[in-house]
């Protein structure tokens, strides 16, 4: 049994706001429900199916089902992080494979910006219910930090350099300078990310992501339903999820749990990575980027450096087009969570209707994978194949 | 660049003895009565088969495995390889941090918290 072929992403929405100091996040997530719905075609009674993750305030699903007042008969609230929402995709399909639900609902909103999170480098409270607590919070590592370990043992056991992790900084901005609603739209050049300062060795402030409030929606419908829609038939192929930790001590930073998420989602869909025309790839670092692209086995383990160099992730100019919305280094990166905006523009390519300037020609097969946590100590991996009809 | 202070960890019941070892100047780490594997973060239950585990004092030698200086807060995140095999999450303390380097060896050196409590740091070996 397989989720291929059994849900299809009818409808996509980014909300334009990157700073929304005059919304409630709750209101965000409705915003962001009814873009989707009018980008399907389908009405708010059509919905009998409602995933969310941690953003969504309240209990679980409970508090945003009552304030949309929206009846379903199937429900989720896997938390994976940024990730969570690219593995919603996969639960909703299944749910539609099951006979639970037709018409399944994800949504993701938050305002970071507008209260002042320092998201990456501020250390945050102990927790004594959390195992891992009492052995590492004192010692503060933050998101910065934790990631910035992956690329310093990446750059001693392959080579990595800044400069080639910069390229992938000078990628997005290439994309994000035709997103009018990209938040950095200046194209930068790898000395500009190289001489930004330094926030954790190695990784310079051009190096991360950008802190954004906004949200975004995704409707995952049954074939029946896709098929008496209006718009361009985006199917689900295949998907994969899988958490990764410190394996009881031995730490193996030089892969994510993308290195399992990904071979599974192809093994589901049927393909190989040198078939996917554009990929979505979680950008809240640089090294991020680098190393899923080995884990999902675009390049060779600790050849990423060398494959993202010169352009090679740019659309139009190299191999592997990715985010071409921006992605999280640039355009949006809500409620410090980036997965839904990784699904929501390989919709866009698959649809032919990204931008033409970053519109890859002829897309019919794309990636989104992305992270949640921290790859450095803990974290959610999940990756989605989808397919163009 | 300026040391950060480090705040008292938190505590568990299944921290409680290691800090109060600590506290007596002895590095505790966990090993599995059944699989003989040692682990890191000390758990009651061996996070390789659940056999039953025990404390036992361990050297406080290790390399770094990797490690990133947050200048402008004055600390350097770690994760230590000790000789006897866990891989563990500590700060690196009175080192130049321009110096560290991947492989470099350390050893233990306790920094005492606010409330008393040691924790285990690492300084160049």
């Amino acid at each position: 049994m397989s989720i291929k072929g059994r849900g299809y992403i009818v409808g996509a929405y980014e909300h334009p706001t990157r700073k929304a100091p005059d919304k409630s996040v709750s209101q965000l997530h409705a915003e962001c429900a009814k873009g989707a719905l009018e980008d399907a075609g389908l009405k708010k009674s059509d919905i009998d199916g409602y995933i969310c993750a941690g953003d969504a305030p309240g209990m679980g699903p409970i508090n945003m089902l009552d304030y949309m007042n929206l009846k379903v008969g199937y429900f989720d609230s896997t938390d994976v992080g940024g990730s969570s929402y690219i593995a919603h995709v996969a639960h909703a399909t299944q749910a539609i494979a099951m006979g639970k639900a037709t018409c399944v609902l994800i949504t993701l909103a938050g305002r970071p910006r507008s209260e002042g999170q320092a998201t990456g480098t501020a250390a945050r409270p102990g927790n004594p219910a959390i195992a891992d607590s009492p052995w590492e919070t004192h010692f503060a590592p933050v998101t910065a930090n934790v990631y910035a370990m992956v690329a310093a043992r990446h750059m001693y056991e392959y080579g990595t350099t800044s400069e080639q992790l910069a390229w992938i900084k000078v990628a997005a901005s290439h994309h994000a300078q035709w997103n009018e609603n990209a938040m950095l739209r200046n194209v930068v050049t790898v000395e500009d990310v190289v001489n930004s300062p330094m926030v954790s060795d190695p990784l310079h402030r051009l190096d991360c992501c950008v802190i954004s409030d906004g949200g975004g929606a995704l409707i995952v419908a049954s074939p029946e339903i896709a098929r008496s829609l209006k718009r361009p038939l985006v199917k689900v192929m295949g998907a994969g999820e899988a958490p990764k930790g410190q394996f009881g001590g031995n730490v193996d930073l030089t892969f994510s749990g993308g290195a399992w998420t990904g071979p599974r989602a192809f093994a589901e869909a049927g393909i190989r990575p040198s078939d996917i025309k554009y990929a979505s790839i979680y950008d809240s670092f640089t090294i991020t980027v680098l190393q899923q692209i080995e884990d999902m086995g675009f390049c060779e383990r600790g050849q990423g450096g060398r494959f993202v160099s010169d352009g090679n992730l740019i659309s139009g100019v190299g191999k592997l087009p990715f985010n071409t919305d921006g992605g999280g280094l640039c355009n949006n990166h809500p409620a410090n969570r980036g997965g839904i905006t990784k699904v929501i523009e390989a919709v866009r390519q698959l649809r032919g209707e990204a931008h033409p300037k970053v519109q890859v020609p002829n897309c019919d097969l794309a990636l989104a994978h992305g992270t949640g946590g921290l790859i450095g100590s803990r974290h959610g991996s999940a990756t989605l194949i989808m397919e163009r009809e | 660049m300026a040391d950060r202070i480090i705040p008292s960890p938190v505590q568990s019941p299944e921290s409680e003895p290691f800090y109060a070892a600590a506290k007596e100047g002895k590095f505790m780490i966990r090993r599995c009565k059944d699989c003989h594997k040692p682990h890191w973060y000390p758990r009651s239950l061996c996070p390789f088969c659940f056999g039953e585990t025990d404390w036992e004092a361990a050297s406080g030698d290790g390399i770094i495995y990797s490690y990133s200086p947050m200048r402008r807060a004055g600390y350097t995140i770690a994760y230590v390889t000790l000789k006897e095999g866990p891989t563990m999450m500590t700060n690196i303390i009175d080192a130049d941090v321009d110096k560290l380097a991947c492989g470099q060896a350390v050893k233990l050196k306790w920094t005492v918290t606010e409330d008393g409590t040691p924790v285990p740091t690492f300084t160049p070996a």
